[in-house]
């Protein structure tokens, strides 16, 4: 049942991205998004942390219809090459993959093409930024996020869910790293893209922010702008990223209360 | 054949202590704990900008000026004189490397075990070539920690008649946290089976011994069939250690007991299903408050 009705949505999402080629607008001019969102709107965000066992760490999240899981692994000893090891800090190790039913047209590999291994870099940048890798010399971190529905936005889902691991895994940070995704349209920035707008011919830039220093963690843009309009795109991103980390601190403090033992003493 | 169904529920960890609602020692990364430059700064924070700022989400801990937070969930932080339970990685020259879900494989050197022939044999180059005929990749150890080196790996020794390598048994793998640091880590249960509930969460239940074995140096291990009563009381113990730690009940000799205790009118595989769990956990926790006084 529930299958039927993403697929409709999805079926929806597309006949509306064939609607706006014919000429709709993203953005209309009462100011609301194809999804009835406004301009700097997020999506709607429902997390949970230590969604398994076995793993040190562990986090489901969805933003919108984007869902994503993430696991850590670690501290541990480096497996594989003995050349990885560093003697003055741990090793990020990052995979992202996208499930073979996660996209309207069923993917052939879940991983290791260059789109997947590319991201898998990014990841792996944002969380070097972040994690304070030089406590746990000689060892290694794994990261794995999936994507299981893919919405838009996925680099910013797997960035946050892998944060909310990360912390699930007792793991030491800097601060949270949140991350968004944004476009650029008739004047205007559009705060967390769908699908049907990030595929519409949208500037987007994705950002990574520790949100309490301000500090940028990753910085990704491959559409053309003009010059003139970063300023406002990154600010856009800015504020997105600020909105994204209160929703983020809600759920970590949540899962706090929830899981603590409550001590005898 | 019987089906047993459920719905799904949403599990609350059952507890007859206050709830611990509305804490406030508890912080997130990047949270300012303070902003005083009187403190020291202790695991699990940093000092950013002057402030005392918090790295991990757990609990704040102060010690006269020290303060730490202690994360809810972590890897196995060894100090001297732990008793831990690994497995065997890699055989390599003079020296065994050890997992014990800790940050870095552990070390058992060759010169801290006991070899077969008492404490004052020499070890020659030959003994090195017979490691593997000790203990080789897979195989389970009971260890103490012997000293800590300063990237945070632990070196084990095992040079007592009660630590050395594991026989038939069940290994039971938990957080390091639900373990209580006590005087003995060993405990015979009087339900008819052993326990060695090692810091770092992993926990070796096996069949009480017949008798110590001696002159064996804690290589011997009994192949000998385990009685079907025996294997069943190891079972039970298994199941009532999970539901204790799905409901975080810290885990010493009397909480087990207590437990293995409360479970006895249940099948040992039910013990699993959710609600016996519940209503398991509660007896003990009863039982506990009451033996407290």
């Amino acid at each position: 049942m529930g299958n039927v009705v993403q697929r409709q949505t999805r079926g929806a999402l597309r006949f509306q991205l064939f609607r706006k080629m014919a000429g709709l607008e993203l953005l209309s001019d009462q100011g609301y998004r194809l999804d009835g969102r406004k301009a700097t709107e997020l999506r709607k965000f429902q997390a949970r942390m230590g969604v398994f066992a076995q793993a040190d760490g562990s986090a489901y999240l969805e933003q919108g219809n984007t869902k994503a899981l993430a696991v850590v692994y670690g501290p541990h000893e480096v497996r594989g090459a003995r050349s990885r090891i560093r003697h003055d800090r741990a090793v990020i190790n990052c995979q992202y993959s996208m499930a073979t039913f996660s996209t309207a047209e069923r993917k052939r590999r879940p991983h290791g093409d260059r789109k997947s291994t590319e991201m898998s870099l990014h990841l792996k940048q944002t969380f070097e930024a972040a994690v304070m890798t030089q406590l746990y010399p000689r060892s290694q971190i794994d990261i794995y996020v999936k994507i299981l529905q893919s919405d838009g936005g996925n680099y910013s889902v797997c960035v946050n869910a892998a944060t909310l691991a990360v912390i699930d895994a007792g793991i030491p940070m800097r601060d949270y790293v949140c991350a968004c995704t944004v476009g650029f349209v008739d004047e205007t920035p559009l705060a967390d893209l769908c699908y049907a707008e990030e595929g519409g011919g949208v500037s987007s830039l994705a950002l990574a922010l520790l949100p309490r220093g301000g500090q940028i963690a990753l910085l990704q843009m491959d559409a053309r702008l003009h010059q003139d309009h970063l300023e406002a795109l990154i600010e856009a991103a800015m504020t997105a990223c600020k909105g994204v980390s209160k929703v983020l601190d809600q759920v970590v403090r949540q899962h706090l209360q929830e899981a603590s033992v409550p001590s005898a003493e | 054949m019987a089906a047993d169904m459920r719905l799904p529920t949403i599990q609350k960890p059952v507890s007859l202590t206050f709830s611990a609602f509305d804490r406030k020692d508890l912080v997130v990364p990047g949270d300012v704990i303070t902003s005083d430059t009187g403190f020291m700064r202790g695991h699990g924070t940093y000092v950013d900008e002057e402030k005392l700022t918090a790295s991990v989400a757990g609990e704040v801990q102060r010690v006269d000026k020290l303060i730490c937070v202690k994360p809810l969930k972590t890897r196995f932080n060894g100090e001297v004189g732990d008793v831990v339970v690994g497995r065997i990685t890699e055989v390599q020259q003079k020296r065994w490397k050890v997992e014990t879900n800790s940050r870095l494989d552990s070390v058992l050197l060759l010169s801290s075990v006991n070899l077969p022939g008492g404490e004052l044999r020499r070890r020659s180059a030959e003994d090195e070539l017979t490691m593997r005929e000790y203990l080789q990749e897979g195989d389970l150890i009971s260890a103490e920690v012997q000293s800590v080196f300063s990237d945070g790996a632990l070196s084990l020794h095992t040079r007592s008649l009660k630590y050395g390598k594991l026989g038939q048994g069940v290994l039971v793998q938990l957080s390091p946290s639900l373990i209580k640091r006590q005087k003995t880590h060993f405990h015979n249960l009087p339900c008819g089976a052993s326990m060695i509930l090692g810091n770092n969460g992993f926990v070796w239940l096996y069949p009480t011994p017949e008798q110590l074995e001696e002159e064996a140096g804690g290589f011997y291990t009994s192949l000998e069939p385990v009685s079907v009563s025996d294997r069943e009381v190891i079972s039970r113990l298994r199941n009532c250690l999970l539901a204790l730690a799905a409901h975080k009940v810290l885990l010493f000799d009397t909480s087990v007991l207590y437990c293995y205790e409360s479970s006895v009118h249940h099948q040992v595989k039910d013990i699993l299903k959710p609600e016996v769990m519940e209503e398991i956990v509660m007896l003990t926790q009863q039982k506990l408050l009451d033996q407290e006084g």
